[in-house]
């Protein structure tokens, strides 16, 4: 499953690439979209608040259709303040929703990672493996 | 698993072709080990407690390593944790899709690094592929080079004060020093801890790397002991036995209360099941029948 919530912590492993020009990687071609249903759990999203990138995952959001995420990025720092509304609305879009045929795209070095039956296959060349 | 080790007939993504994955994943004996000793990896992840009670880990975002068929991941998933399962065999991969496992799925190879950020995980967990990197598949392979790359970047995408751990299948001592070597040079601490070491069946290696200590005020990360060990893990010298001789010149029977005791203790020790319970009739003398 490609679900934004792995998106977010994605990036290129090409050797030619380095964090952060290789991040994110974005949705390209996406021919099947699901959504599923999650257990939703208020102390994991508040926890994984610090981890996420909130622009990038806004715009991979955007490229999947859901445009909820608000441009402010909550306050990770004091996840007790963030309201129970933004946290469904964060667990929807890192959990809920699972690419199943598509592709990713390197915003680097454009190795397009091909995404089939929701399995993105992220295997290098020889020559872009890191020596 | 000492007499052949698939490792050394094919590469994994070849040996885990479609047929082999089934076998794997329907093998009732295969999926009890496994789930066994992801237990034992959870224990030894030693995840910090959740906010409502003290007993149960906090839900994480973990790694599995190696995650195959997904055997390893139901049970993150049941305990409650999101994970992400990396695994170079696609045969196994499909079995995992056909089984609906809910974590997210990857088909990359461990050796040519791992692409997530700084800090992604909480955690990581393996069960039975460390030692698939310690062969050289092809020309280009280096094990040393594939080894420091896995580590370095598994270093730097499990957040500060974690733990990843490995349960795995050592050819010999050397080959564990020569992981734990790159893994040092990573910048992990930690350790071996040998499950059963009297065992020759139920011992289990588990490698335990630390990435980094905790954060000040949280107690320092130690390797725990293996079960099936007790006290102190160094060998006893055991007195030589003796053998007197009586007054008649006959020998002392061997096999005394004292030596069955002894025996029946370190069957127990080495897990044996149905090891009799002690009694006042154990090792009584019986009558001369003939």
């Amino acid at each position: 499953m490609v679900r934004l919530i792995t998106q977010n912590l994605l990036s290129c492993p090409s050797k030619v690439c380095a964090y952060p020009t290789n991040f994110p990687l974005s949705f390209r071609n996406v021919e099947r979209l699901e959504m599923v249903e999650a257990e939703f759990n208020p102390g994991f999203v508040r926890g994984f608040l610090r981890k996420l990138e909130w622009d990038a995952l806004r715009k991979s959001a955007g490229e999947l259709g859901n445009t909820d995420l608000p441009e402010q990025a909550p306050d990770y720092t004091k996840p007790d303040e963030v309201s129970e509304e933004l946290l469904r609305t964060i667990h929807h879009v890192l959990l809920e929703i699972v690419v199943q045929d598509g592709q990713m795209v390197c915003p680097q070095c454009e190795h397009v990672f091909q995404i089939k039956d929701s399995i993105p296959n992220m295997l290098l060349a020889e020559h872009e493996i890191r020596k | 698993m000492s007499g052949n080790r698939p490792e050394h007939i094919a590469p994994p993504e070849v040996f885990y072709n479609a047929t082999e994955a089934h076998k794997y994943s329907n093998n009732s004996r295969i999926q009890n080990i496994q789930a066994e000793m992801t237990y034992r990896c959870l224990e030894l992840l030693d995840l910090p407690p959740s906010d409502e009670d003290e007993d149960i880990a906090r839900p994480s975002y973990l790694l599995d390593i190696g995650a195959g068929s997904g055997l390893s991941g139901e049970i993150l998933t049941e305990e409650g944790h999101e994970w992400v399962g990396m695994d170079v065999s696609g045969g196994m991969l499909e079995v995992a899709l056909e089984r609906e496992v809910e974590g997210d799925l990857f088909l990359a190879d461990i050796g040519q690094g791992i692409p997530f950020r700084a800090g992604a995980f909480d955690g990581a967990i393996s069960v039975s592929v460390l030692q698939w990197l310690c062969n050289a598949d092809s020309t280009s392979h280096s094990p040393a080079q594939r080894l420091l790359r896995f580590f370095t970047d598994l270093f730097g995408c499990l957040s500060k004060g974690s733990r990843a751990v490995f349960q795995f299948y050592p050819e010999s001592d050397e080959q564990v020093t020569f992981i734990m070597n790159y893994a040092t040079k990573a910048g992990f601490g930690g350790g071996l801890c040998v499950d059963y070491p009297n065992s020759s069946k139920k011992k289990k290696f588990y490698l335990i790397l630390f990435a980094g200590q905790p954060a000040v005020g949280a107690k320092p990360q130690v390797v725990p002991q293996g079960l099936g060990v007790e006290g102190s893990d160094r060998v006893a010298y055991e007195k030589k036995r003796e053998r007197t001789k009586t007054r008649s010149g006959k020998r002392k029977n061997v096999k005394d209360v004292d030596w069955i005791l002894k025996k029946k203790e370190l069957y127990r020790a080495r897990g044996k099941a149905d090891v009799p319970r002690d009694s006042k009739y154990t090792a009584r003398s019986r009558k001369a029948r003939f």
